[in-house]
């Protein structure tokens, strides 16, 4: 397969994933900010959180915009100016769609051009009566929608693992974003930082990945910040945890590696990573400190992806 | 004659860039006054350069360096024996349609001021006498001046601008004999120095003519004589761009600079036997 | 002035209905129009389905736009067929010969057949294509030669096209929309089949390999990219040929070869199926601004290592001028006479055509020497006096670089329209396939058709339709 192409349905992949996490990151920032206002700062902070989140905070800081709720959910949600928006990792996923059409089945070429073709009308909709989570409820649609249809209707061969490959990297560097923002919430009991407002917070936190209700069924009692970290980087069973991308990543270069008869060099990087998950407990990451913890798996993470990208797609 | 020449250029670059690759037309053929007795062109990180010969009869050499690298060297080492022939050129392959040397190119096309100039040369006894006018005039149109024009400068451009190297002028006087309809080529090489003539690079430009009773004629308008036995022959095309020694494009960011060095030398006279 | 008498390939002047055409005007008469209605609409769907679109951009509205589509076929004899395909393969044969001898010995400009100016003077000759030798001599591996009809036995070729000839997958798509949506109308006839054309295409292209390559060549097609108009076609083609679909980014040189870079690492390349202009296909070599091209490809095509088809350098023999000597060819080349007829052309550059053109412009069509797909011409008897004018000017300003041509009286066939089935004019482009060992074609091509009432122009870009052709077996 063309480098190339290998390159499209990897970003293609990555973008839908992204969008759908924009969407999650915005629908709980909403939340929250609905919530009795306990903290001095007022609500900016969740607003905050969300741009921190999506890696957008210096590039609404530049732009002069107002920093209420209205323009930062516009800026991460449509704005044009902000590459990693919802809008344009929607068009970026389907440019690269589009580049390799012939590459995904018919389905998944509908689903991807009827979701950008539908997105400006929706965005609208939604802005006009004031029911920004209806749109995001869409956005979470249309990604599953798309995450479905490849997965029941792509052939098993390197286009699917590249595929899959551009998901779980970015939901595994998704996950750990959102635990390191709120990671000052999540210290062990003892170093409880604040009142009433932390329970938020950790709800928030298990919203964001959609975990609260597979939350109560591990663990049967009401949200403990360790505890929540221990599922969303160790729990094999709830997959957006760190753990599971990591299986699914090393999976998939098995994959590849079957079909190509051969590894490359990220599988070591990758196997290393899952491997560490594996034998590591809760309290060992609390002990090293949960925030350098997550700082070290994103930057491996980020290099793995440039290894993967180096390996198979000769991009640079 | 015995000419030497050392010929060095090097791009460096600020950091690693990835890919490069270069069309050199730096290999002379032989003719009646050229005799070949030594040339090694080579890419000093040993890179092997596959080679083919163009259109023109250029032997090509292509360098290519697929890997990350800040330098790329090239290197000539020759010794050349020259013969006086006047400027005429006899044995040199000839691949080329003579007919198809009229054609006009984006940096030889005449405009109203070199047209006019060649008008001017129309009443010549002959073909060399209207060469020989063309040179004179366009010496004394265009003032010799080092980095005032670029490899892109068209003859209509430098002649308005009243200056410009040997390139310039070689594609004012190309403009003008085809104008006169006269097949005339763009001929890059070297030069040794020391003979006295007034203007001295060591990698020159000239033109040459075709003229039906002798053939292909050299004249050298930038020192307004026909070449001699100090001038070696390297390459020739239609105009700059066919015959220019390095034509090269890379991928990478980075920030180049070019160094070149070109000596070329008068060898002592041999013992003649 | 009375209307000129157009031929109609269904129906002749005193009312019989050719042969060929028996079953399907039996089938026009007895169909509803509601039902091409409907028919119309449904094969709309299909071809939005099939993504079978060309891309406009820079004009507005939706780029990915749909040529319209004739649901009913032109019909063509095995008797007419037969003649058509000996006359193309004369043709193009003579094509490839005078292209080859151009770019060696140019016997034919020696022997004063053809003017030397006229070809060395020409921006279409690349002089550094010069002695460069392509397997099986071969540069126009796929020749669209456009054909169109004055009468029962009157068949012209309007021009040449050797250097990227487009529409096959037209032909291909159109066939496929029809055996849909009329199953039944193709067991009322033998229609030649045309889905052999990918299959011929890459057997085409493996056998001009370049001589050192062992077993099975590798094959790509190497498109501008998604913005191209007929970025489609490309990646239809690349699909029915099995092979890969490459950007200029895909490729790169090393050492003498060219190679794509693939996950599994460089893959060597033999043959690229281009559909890149000359200019733009290698930086080093043209324009040093085209990010669309292989950097060094020139190189490597020179030294024998990779086939470029169509060769670089074949639209030389695209030009109208040049078009005027292709009968001469025939005679030169192959020492045959041309089976294949010219439509008469005058050429500018001659001081007596140029006069009579301009006396009579109101009676030709005029065209750019080096202009295709319709643009650039002036089609008299429909131009106002300031039209005219003002093209007048630019002939006299540049004569070479026109030809002129007597208004054709191009046949028509039955199309539907909105008011109902009607007569419309149409043309032909049949595509050859040429190897130097064999020359290969599929009975059909491209059927073009003026979809405006009384209009002579079937280019896409300016409101023509397409029809499947059928061409009837024995």
């Amino acid at each position: 397969m063309l480098s190339r192409t290998a390159n499209n349905i990897y970003w293609l992949s990555r973008y839908m994933e992204r969008a759908e996490n924009l969407a999650r990151i915005l629908e709980v920032a909403d939340r929250m900010s609905k919530m009795p206002n306990l903290e001095g700062e007022g609500h900016y902070s969740e607003w905050r959180s969300a741009m921190i989140i999506s890696g957008c905070e210096p590039l609404f800081e530049e732009s002069g915009l107002p920093a209420d709720a209205v323009a930062i959910v516009d800026f991460i949600a449509r704005s044009e100016e902000n590459p990693s928006s919802i809008y344009c990792c929607i068009q970026a996923a389907r440019e690269n769609g589009r580049a390799v059409r012939t590459k995904l089945t018919t389905e998944m070429w509908e689903t991807l051009n009827d979701t950008w073709l539908g997105l400006e009308q929706r965005w609208n909709d939604a802005k006009r009566r004031g029911e920004i989570r209806a749109f995001l409820d869409w956005v979470k649609e249309r990604s599953t929608l798309f995450r479905g249809t490849l997965y029941g209707t792509m052939l098993r061969d390197e286009a699917y693992y590249f595929s899959r490959l551009g998901t779980f990297l970015e939901r595994a560097d998704n996950t750990a974003r959102i635990l390191d923002v709120k990671y000052h919430v999540l210290l062990p009991e003892g170093e409880d930082v604040g009142g009433g407002v932390d329970h938020y917070q950790w709800m928030t936190v298990l919203r964001a990945v959609s975990a609260l209700r597979s939350y109560h069924y591990l663990y049967r009692e009401n949200p403990k910040p360790w505890k929540i970290a221990e599922l969303l980087v160790l729990r094999r069973e709830m997959p957006r945890s760190l753990i599971s991308c990591m299986g699914e990543i090393v999976a998939n270069l098995e994959g590849l590696a079957e079909q190509y008869g051969g590894r490359s060099p990220s599988h070591r990087l990758a196997g290393k990573m899952f491997s560490e998950l594996k034998f590591t407990s809760a309290e060992e990451v609390f002990q090293g400190g949960l925030h350098e913890f997550l700082t070290k798996f994103i930057s491996r993470n980020n290099r793995l992806g440039e290894d993967i990208t180096r390996d198979y797609m000769f991009t640079g | 004659m015995r000419i030497s020449i050392h010929h060095r250029t090097v791009y460096r670059y600020e950091r690693p860039i990835v890919y490069t690759i270069q069309s050199l037309k730096q290999t002379p053929q032989e003719y009646a006054a050229q005799t070949i007795l030594r040339w090694r062109l080579r890419s000093a990180d040993g890179t092997p350069m596959p080679s083919f010969l163009d259109s023109f009869g250029n032997r090509t050499h292509t360098l290519v360096i697929n890997k990350p690298h800040d330098v790329v060297e090239i290197l000539v080492d020759g010794l050349v024996e020259t013969r006086d022939s006047a400027g005429v050129v006899r044995g040199a392959p000839e691949p080329f349609p003579i007919a198809a040397y009229l054609r006009e190119t984006a940096l030889t096309e005449p405009d109203g001021a070199l047209k006019e100039l060649a008008e001017g040369c129309r009443g010549a006894a002959d073909l060399v006498g209207t060469a020989h006018c063309l040179m004179d005039k366009i010496r004394a149109r265009i003032d010799y001046r080092v980095g005032a024009t670029h490899v892109e400068t068209t003859a209509a451009a430098a002649l308005a601008a009243g200056y410009g190297v040997c390139q310039d002028h070689a594609h004012a006087f190309i403009a003008c004999a085809r104008h006169l309809g006269l097949p005339a080529r763009y001929v890059s090489g070297y030069l040794a120095a020391g003979d006295g003539s007034e203007v001295y690079e060591a990698s020159h430009a000239w033109a040459e003519i075709f003229i039906p009773d002798l053939g292909w004629v050299g004249f050298d308008p930038a020192n307004a004589i026909c070449p001699n036995q100090t001038y070696v022959r390297v390459a020739t095309g239609l105009d700059y761009r066919e015959a220019a020694p390095v034509r090269g494009l890379r991928k990478g960011l980075a920030e180049e600079s070019l160094d070149v060095a070109v000596r070329v030398i008068q060898e002592a006279e041999q013992q003649q036997a | 002035m009375t209307e000129p008498a157009f031929f109609d390939e269904m129906t002749l002047a005193d009312g019989a209905v050719r042969p060929a055409y028996k079953e399907l005007s039996d089938w026009l008469t007895s169909t509803p129009a509601e039902q091409f209605r409907l028919k119309r609409r449904e094969a709309d769907i299909l071809f939005r389905r099939l993504g079978i679109t060309f891309a406009v951009y820079g004009e507005g509205g939706d780029p990915e736009r749909l040529i319209p589509f004739d649901v009913i076929p032109r019909v063509l004899s095995a008797l007419e067929w037969a003649y058509m395909q000996k006359g193309l393969e004369q043709r193009v044969r003579t094509l490839n010969a005078f292209i080859w001898d151009i770019y060696h010995d140019q016997e034919i400009l020696k022997a004063g057949v053809v003017p030397e100016a006229l070809i060395l003077k020409n921006s279409s000759y690349l002089p550094e294509m010069q002695g460069v030798d392509p397997p099986g001599g071969i540069y126009s591996h796929i020749s669209g030669i456009d054909m169109v009809r004055v009468g029962e036995n009157d068949f012209y070729v309007l021009e040449d096209n050797c250097r990227t000839p487009s529409g096959v997958s037209y032909m291909l798509e159109n066939r496929e929309v029809m055996m849909r949506l009329f199953p039944a109308l193709f067991s009322q006839h033998r229609v030649a089949p045309v889905d052999e054309y990918g299959d011929y295409l890459v057997q085409t292209l493996r056998e001009c390999a370049p001589r050192h390559v062992e077993g099975e060549a590798t094959v790509a097609i190497l498109t501008p990219g998604i913005f191209n108009s007929a970025y489609f076609e490309h990646s239809f083609l690349a699909d029915q040929m099995g092979v890969e679909l490459v950007e200029g980014q895909d490729l790169f040189v090393e050492g003498e070869s060219v190679f794509m870079r693939t996950t599994q690492g460089p893959k060597q390349v033999d043959v690229i199926y281009r559909r890149i202009d000359d200019a733009f296909i290698d930086p080093l070599t043209f324009n040093p601004e085209s990010a669309l091209g292989v950097p060094g490809l020139m190189n490597v095509y020179r030294a024998g290592r990779i086939t470029l088809a169509n060769g670089v350098g074949a639209g030389i023999a695209d030009d109208k001028a040049v078009y005027t000597y292709v009968p001469a060819m025939v005679k030169f080349y192959l020492g045959e006479e041309p089976i294949l007829k010219n439509v008469p052309t005058y050429r500018c550059a001659d001081q007596d055509s140029l006069a009579y053109v301009l006396d009579n412009l109101a009676e030709l069509v005029v065209k750019e020497v080096h202009g295709s797909g319709g643009y650039g011409m002036l089609v008299g008897p429909k131009a106002s006096q300031a039209e005219r004018e003002a093209y007048a000017a630019r002939i006299k300003a540049d004569p070479s670089d026109f030809i002129a041509q007597p208004t054709l009286a191009l046949s028509t066939c039955p199309t539907h329209v909105e008011e109902g089935v009607a007569p419309r004019h149409v043309d032909f482009r049949p595509f050859v396939l040429s190897s130097g060992a064999s020359i290969r074609m599929v009975k059909g091509g491209l059927t073009r058709v003026a979809l405006k009432s009384g209009s002579l122009v079937v280019n896409s870009s300016q409101g023509g339709g397409t029809k499947d052709t059928w061409v009837l077996e024995e």
